[in-house]
This record gives structure tokens, C-alpha cells and sequence, in this order.
């Protein structure tokens, strides 16, 4: 019973990280706060195969990790830009980026001295 | 002469103003930090209107050709104000800088409240940090939730002072307590071991409320408490508290940490306390608190490479706690197990070693692995009265977690293996009631959250165990944003346990009630083992009143007993155990507030109504010394810390319990069968805290200062070797008054 119980949770934990091609990626995403964080982080995690999303706010890097087989960089930029946020290769559209909140406005350099949420 | 003279001075002004040039020269300087003066090498000087500039050497000093077309010099050096000068001979001597007036960063900074509710945590927990430790100032783990309304602190007998915490109407043995989330008071040390967390160790404490998590075992039933202890890596280097009050208690915290490499860093951390006064306030002949002795001693190391992904823990701690209660002429030597006089005496020596290693695996920060394992020892030899109480208990504790996500970090889980084994040795009046209890299990635990409004924790897990057969407990939480910060929690889960009667009781030893259980054919003690559900609703709203921010908060819990081991004190003497057989419940609602009435003024209110009922033998009844009603509300006000760190800190608490059940006793002459009701009372504590530096501060404080002491605690107190005597029947403090002093010396 212990035998079998143990070997069941090896197979699981092996079974959800074995086929998986995984590949890290660091790019450069334009945006001011921590509500922007919440923002590109969502976006780019919810693009299926991408595993994890993690944007540092004073570097303004987003370190990401995705299945190599489901997903590519340009689409995590195209839904990132879709929010409102620029990338290299992606810039977001007027409408979705005058969508942001006041202090989220990046592309004003005065907008990174506001008080952030 | 004259003409000499004259042509001298003509030619002097003809030159300055005229079209030949001559050199002017002058040496730079400024003043430093310390207004000493230091040359400005590399310096930009230039005519007005001219771009054509030369730069300064070394000492300062230039030399630069006069110029047509202006007579004043501009002097330019980055973060200095530009200096314009008349240049009126040619050597300008010592000219002076002044630096550019430049305001140092102003830093606008906000402490976060003591205790902290989240509303993104899935599970109803409150976040009590240290300096919530620091408002009750003699303080361990157990009497730190005397600020704090989560947890109540109740003082379980009129002999040995413990106090005692339950949590949603249950007493602490429901509750999972761990320890840097190792589970540490447990079995023997159930009534005592929250005694032996020093408050000044602590770094913050999570409670939890309603079921646990099924990664740390299936023994939580109403709640758990995890201590996060001091860490050497992040710890103070050095810090010092010496602590007196007016009963002669006196302690000494001490913490000293250290890095060996950039690393490895270790810490040992050393409390001691005395308490040396024989007190009789009541004169009721027993003394109303024990002479007591502790030695605590911890090292912790603690090491962590971010670049290989390795951390790991290592801690051992020895214990050595000694007390001395019953009648005030008692005398151990001459007195002990005799009817001389009524004493008792408790020995505790405790060896617990425990370590962590976790490793999160390169290139994948979301898949982790981590390795705890535990080793206790923990020896209590005690009597009272004429009655023993021996018992040992060897543990030992292991957990292999390994945490990963599912696709991606939405949906997190947490698998793995643990087991444990505790061995008894426990003796009653010389009579064995040693076991041995093992258990390995399994559990299973997944995350989701949209990164928005929706989060779910779903645990199950399946254990084997000697007595308790196999078994799972799943457990389910959820949490749901409905609006602008507002969270709506809810909660289910099962526990299950096996009752340590005898350790988690052992306030019935101080009185002369005959113990009896009742055998059934089951192992431990012959009882059954507890098994419970528990669910509840919580609801949090955060809002700006007045651009303050408010805290509101309210929660019901259901705990319901599918087997209880019930502990009756029904009979006046007599406690006994046995099997439920009917229903028992705790219900519990719960109403916070928290709010910044002005700036640096916090007030926290709480109202708590609780409903424990258990079908006892003789009737379905209120959990006795339970009260129904209960207020807190604690005010706390700190002035602006100066540059310094020079601060004034004021903190008042005030408890209001409601009546509490009393069970008969053969004194009582009270027409109600099933005793009476205590009257409500009010408790009273306030400190207040200089701060003189950034390493020293002083703290002066009193604890029930409106002096409301039970008056008989101890039931015919006259006559402790009779039948009737009774010192477990407490509702109230049996001190009143208790004033400290004490200082606290830290270095960063």
C-alpha cells in the first residue's frame, strides 16, 4: 500500500514534467508600476503554453517560461500589447494603451513619478 | 618715480582692457562633508560668451588668457553652482565653490498594521507580526495572543497559571501547532509547550482559522498556528531584554546572529526566566502563581544560495523548565507526596532537533523541492498532591514535499509523503499507559487561481495509522473577490485524532476528582479516536474611510464532532472520559474592525459569540468555563519616529468575557443541577514604550490594572486532601495587578 502510494506520486510528478519542451526567455516590456506587473503577468500567462511570467518593475524584464511546441515569443508579445503594453517587436494600439489607468501611461515619462495603486 | 609709477599702473589696466592678453590665473576649491577644503581638479573655466574654456589641474589651480570680448570668468563644475566673476587683477587667488543645494531624497513611509488580514490569501488567515509580541511584554507564544483577538488565551487551573488556547470554542489540542511549519506542540507538551516559544524569538505568526492544510498532517481539526522563529540571515546581530515585574518574575531574552560566509549564517538564541516570590494575594493559603525556573536554548543555521537553488535549516533546541506550586508552606523536601501539606511539582526537559532542505530546481522557479524532518524529546515528571504524573515522548517527523504547476503557474500543486512516530511512556500513580503510534500518509494538494477574482485550494490526503486505521481527509478552500476589495472565503474539511487525555487535561490533576475512563474496545486509552468536520464563511472589505484604511471583517465556523473523546466534569468529583454518543458542536461567529481613527491611532474591536455544546451523560450542555460572549478591543498609538528613531509607543487592551458556565460542586448550594454561571468580567492591560534610539528602547506596562481577580479559585482550599477540593473550576485571572519594566538593546 505505501509502495503503491509513493509510486503514484512519482508518476504524477513525472507525467506533468516530462514531454514538455521548456524554454526561458527574457524580453523587455514597457510599463511603470506594480499594477502593470499584475497586468503583463496575466496576460502572458494566460497564453497557452506559457508556464510562468515574472516582470521585475525597476528592469523592466519579463522573464518568461513556455513550451517551446505550443507557443512562440511573438505571440506572448501580441497579447501582451493587446493590454496595452509595448514590447520590442510589439506596439500596443492607441485605444488599448489610452485604456490603461492614469499612472500606468508609460510612454509619459512624468507618469513613473505618480502615485501607484 | 612717479612716471614709473604711472606707466606701471597704465600699463596694468591697458593690458586687462586692452588687446593684448595676459594670463589671469586662480586656484578652485570647495568645502567638503567635513568643511575642510579640497581642490576642484577638472573644472571648467571660460570668458563669458566664449566657449573656448580651460580645466583645472589637479590642485585646483588654472591660468587662462584674458579675452576681448568679456571680463568676467564663468566657472562651471557639475553639482556646484556655477560661479560668474569680475576680473578686475590677475591673480584671482582662492575661489570658492559652493555645491548646487540639493535636497536628500525625503522618504515618505507608512508601517503596515501589526496584524495583517489578506484579502488574497485563500484561507482566512490573520498575519500577526513581532511587534505585536512587543504589546505583551512578559511574553510567550501562549500569552502573546493576549493582544490579539483571533486566538483566545484562557487561564486553565488556579494552581499552575497556564494558559491556555483554544480557538473557535476548541481547546489547543484541535488546533495544528507548528513550528516553521513543522508541527511542534503536540501530545505530552499540549498543555505547557506554548510556554516554551519565547514571544521575543518570534518573527510572525499565521493563523489560520477553520481547517488547515493538508500538506502538514490530518491532526488540525478548528485551526492552525505556524510560529515563523527569528532568521539568522535576516535577524538583528545582537539583541538583549531583561524584563521584571512585581511578583519577582524576572527574564532575560538574549539573540546573537552571525554570517560565517555570505551564505551560512547561524544564530543562537537564549531565554531564561525566574520567578522567585511566594504570592498569596487571596489568602486562600496556595500560592496564586508557581515559582518557576526556565533555561531555553536554540541554535539555528540557516543556509541559502540563490544562484544553485539550495536552502536549508538546521535547529536544535534544549529546554529545562521546572515549577513549584500548591500551599504556601509547602516544602518539597520534607513535604513532597505527603499530607503534610498539598504541593506539587513539575520537571520538564525537552531535545528537539529539526532541519529543512529545499532545493527549486535552475531555469524552473516554479518547481521546488523541499525535505523536513524532526526529532523530540520531551520528559515531564510531576505530582500533585498525593497523585503522579510521569510521561515521556519520543517523536519523529518526516516530509517530502514536492511542488510543482500544471501547465502553468494558475494551477500550482503540492505532493508528497510524510510519517510519524511517537512513542509514550506514561506513567498515572505508577500505573503504565505506555504506546507507540505511527502513521504514513500521502497528500495531494492543487492551486488554482484566474490571477483575479477566483482562487481554490483542493488538498486530500490518505494516511495509515496503528490505531487509527487508514483514512483520508480532504479539505477544500475557496475564495471569491465579489467586489473592490471585498473577499468572500469559505472552508471545508475533516480531522482526525487520537486524544491525549491525560497530557491535554492535566489541569484535573490539581483537585481531588477520581479520573475514569470508560473503555470501549478501541487502543488508545480505549477510546475512540476524534474525528470532526469543520466548515465556515468569511467575508473581508477593505475600504477608505477619510482616506484611512478600514478593515472589516466577519466569519462563522461549524465544527461537528463525528466522535468526540468527551471530557466531563459534570460529577463533582469526578472527571471522566468517554466516547460521544449524541452530538457535539462549537459554533463560532466573529466581527473585527480595524481601522486609523486618526494618524497613528489604531483601534481594533472584535465581537465573538460562541455556541459549544456536547451530550454529556447527564444532559445535553454548554462547554464548561466557555464563555458565550466576548469583546476585545485594543487601541494603539505610536508618535512619529524621529530622525533618531526616538519614539513613543502607547498600547491598551481591554477584554470583556462574558458568563461561562461553572460545573456543580458538592459545596455549591445552587438549585440548578448543572452548576452555575460566572459573572461577566472586565481585563484591563497597558503598556507604553519609549524608544530613545534606534538600538534602545524601555517599556513599562501593567496587566489587569482594574484588579479583577477571581475570588475563590481554588474550591475548599481548607481541605485539599478531602473529596471536594477542586483548583481546575477557573474563569478569572488569579492575579491582579501585575506591573513590569523592561528594556530592549538590539544591533543591527
Amino acid at each position: 500500500m505505501k509502495l503503491r502510494l509513493i509510486l503514484m506520486i512519482c508518476l504524477i510528478s513525472f507525467s506533468l514534467s516530462a514531454q514538455d519542451k521548456n524554454k526561458n526567455e527574457t524580453i523587455l516590456v514597457e510599463a511603470n508600476c506594480q499594477m502593470c506587473q499584475k497586468r503583463i503577468e496575466k496576460a502572458a500567462i494566460k497564453v497557452k503554453g506559457v508556464k510562468y511570467a515574472s516582470w521585475d518593475i525597476p528592469s523592466n524584464q519579463l522573464t518568461l517560461i513556455y513550451n517551446e511546441n505550443k507557443t512562440n515569443l511573438k505571440d506572448i508579445q501580441s497579447a501582451i500589447a493587446e493590454v496595452g503594453h509595448d514590447t520590442k517587436e510589439y506596439i500596443a494600439e492607441e485605444a488599448s494603451y489610452q485604456n490603461l489607468p492614469p499612472c500606468c501611461l508609460y510612454r509619459d515619462p512624468t507618469t513613473k513619478e505618480m502615485d501607484h495603486h | 618715480m612717479k612716471t614709473v609709477l604711472f606707466f606701471i599702473l597704465f600699463s596694468i589696466v591697458g593690458l586687462l582692457h586692452g588687446h593684448a592678453q595676459i594670463q589671469i590665473q586662480g586656484t578652485l576649491k570647495a568645502y567638503n562633508h567635513g568643511q575642510k577644503l579640497f581642490p576642484l581638479s577638472g573644472a571648467k573655466v571660460s570668458w563669458l560668451n566664449n566657449k573656448d574654456s580651460v580645466l583645472t589641474d589637479i590642485e585646483g589651480k588654472f591660468k587662462i588668457l584674458t579675452s576681448p570680448s568679456s571680463n568676467r570668468l564663468v566657472v562651471h563644475y557639475s553639482n556646484f553652482r556655477n560661479d560668474t566673476l569680475l576680473v578686475n587683477r590677475p591673480n584671482l587667488g582662492l575661489l570658492i565653490l559652493k555645491p548646487e543645494i540639493e535636497l536628500q531624497e525625503v522618504v515618505i513611509s507608512k508601517d503596515n498594521s501589526s496584524v495583517q488580514r489578506s484579502l488574497f490569501d485563500v484561507q482566512n488567515v490573520v498575519t500577526v507580526d513581532s511587534r505585536e509580541m512587543l504589546k505583551a511584554a512578559c511574553c510567550n507564544l501562549s500569552e502573546s495572543f493576549e493582544t490579539n483577538p483571533a486566538v483566545d488565551v484562557n487561564i486553565a487551573d488556579a494552581i499552575t497559571g497556564t494558559k491556555q488556547i483554544q480557538m473557535l470554542g476548541l481547546n489547543s489540542p484541535y488546533l495544528l501547532i507548528t513550528q516553521d511549519n513543522i508541527p511542534s506542540t503536540r501530545g505530552a507538551s499540549s498543555a505547557h509547550g506554548l510556554s516554551f516559544i519565547p514571544g521575543n524569538w518570534i518573527e510572525s505568526i499565521q493563523i489560520t482559522k477553520g481547517m488547515g492544510s493538508v500538506v502538514n498532517g490530518y491532526e488540525s481539526i478548528s485551526g492552525q498556528i505556524n510560529t515563523t522563529l527569528r532568521q539568522p540571515l535576516t535577524d538583528q546581530q545582537f539583541f538583549l531584554n531583561l524584563y521584571g515585574n512585581n511578583f519577582a518574575r524576572f527574564e532575560l531574552n538574549s539573540r546573537w546572529n552571525t554570517f560565517l560566509t555570505n551564505k551560512l549564517s547561524t544564530g543562537i538564541f537564549f531565554h531564561a526566566n525566574t520567578r522567585m516570590a511566594r504570592v498569596d494575594d487571596n489568602n486562600d493559603g496556595f500560592l496564586d502563581t508557581p515559582l518557576s525556573e526556565q533555561i531555553n536554548l536554540m541554535n539555528r543555521w540557516q543556509y541559502g544560495d540563490p544562484n544553485s537553488g539550495w536552502i536549508s535549516f538546521l535547529n536544535w533546541q534544549y529546554l529545562r523548565d521546572h515549577k513549584q506550586t500548591g500551599e504556601m508552606h509547602f516544602d518539597k523536601n520534607s513535604d513532597k507526596l505527603s499530607t503534610e501539606h498539598w504541593g506539587s511539582e513539575h520537571d520538564s526537559d525537552r531535545f528537539d532537533i529539526s532541519s529543512k532542505v529545499g532545493y527549486v530546481f535552475a531555469d524552473l522557479p516554479y518547481q521546488s523541492i523541499g525535505l523536513q524532518m524532526a526529532y523530540t524529546y520531551h520528559k515531564q515528571d510531576a505530582y500533585y498532591g498525593l497523585r503522579t504524573y510521569d510521561i515521556q515522548q519520543s517523536s519523529f517527523y518526516g516530509n517530502l514535499i514536492f511542488s510543482s504547476i500544471i501547465g502553468s503557474t494558475m494551477h500550482k500543486y503540492k505532493t508528497g509523503i510524510n510519517y510519524m512516530a511517537d512513542n509514550y511512556k506514561e506513567r498515572l500513580n505508577s500505573s503504565p499507559l505506555d504506546r507507540r503510534e505511527n502513521s504514513m500518509g500521502a497528500f495531494f494538494e492543487y492551486t488554482y487561481s484566474d490571477l483575479d477574482k477566483f482562487s481554490m485550494v483542493a488538498g486530500i490526503r490518505f494516511d495509515i495509522h496503528n490505531h487509527l486505521d487508514g483514512f483520508f481527509s480532504p479539505r477544500l478552500h475557496l475564495r471569491y473577490a465579489i467586489w473592490d476589495k471585498g473577499a468572500l472565503r469559505a472552508s471545508i474539511g475533516r480531522g482526525k485524532r487520537s486524544a491525549k487525555i491525560l497530557a491535554e487535561n492535566q489541569k484535573l490533576f490539581n483537585s481531588s476528582r477520581e479520573i475514569l475512563i470508560e473503555n470501549s474496545n478501541a487502543s488508545a486509552y480505549g477510546l475512540q479516536p476524534e474525528i470532526a468536520w469543520n466548515y465556515g464563511l468569511s467575508f473581508t472589505q477593505k475600504l477608505y474611510l477619510n482616506k484611512r484604511l478600514m478593515v472589516l471583517s466577519a466569519d462563522f465556523y461549524r465544527t461537528q464532532f463525528e466522535n468526540q473523546v468527551v471530557v466531563d466534569w459534570e460529577t463533582p468529583t469526578e472527571i471522566s472520559f468517554y466516547n460521544l454518543e449524541g452530538k457535539s458542536y462549537s459554533n463560532s461567529f466573529q466581527i473585527d474592525l480595524s481601522y486609523e481613527l486618526i494618524q497613528n491611532l489604531q483601534l481594533r474591536a472584535t465581537y465573538k459569540r460562541y455556541q459549544v455544546k456536547t451530550d454529556y451523560k447527564a444532559a445535553k450542555l454548554d462547554k464548561p468555563l466557555q464563555p458565550k460572549h466576548r469583546f476585545f478591543s485594543n487601541l494603539s498609538y505610536q508618535t512619529v519616529r524621529s530622525p533618531i528613531g526616538k519614539q513613543w509607543r502607547f498600547d491598551t487592551t481591554i477584554h470583556w468575557q462574558g458568563e461561562q458556565r461553572i460545573p456543580r460542586s458538592n459545596l455549591d448550594l445552587f438549585t440548578n443541577s448543572f452548576g452555575t454561571y460566572s459573572p461577566s468580567y472586565v481585563l484591563l492591560n497597558a503598556q507604553i514604550t519609549r524608544v530613545l534610539s534606534n538600538t534602545f528602547e524601555l517599556y513599562i506596562g501593567g496587566e489587569n490594572i482594574t484588579n479583577y481577580a477571581q475570588k475563590e479559585p481554588i474550591i475548599a482550599s481548607n481541605n485539599p486532601f478531602g473529596p471536594n477540593f477542586d483548583a481546575s473550576m477557573n474563569y478569572a485571572p488569579v492575579l491582579s495587578g501585575v506591573y513590569y519594566i523592561g528594556f530592549r538593546y538590539k544591533l543591527n
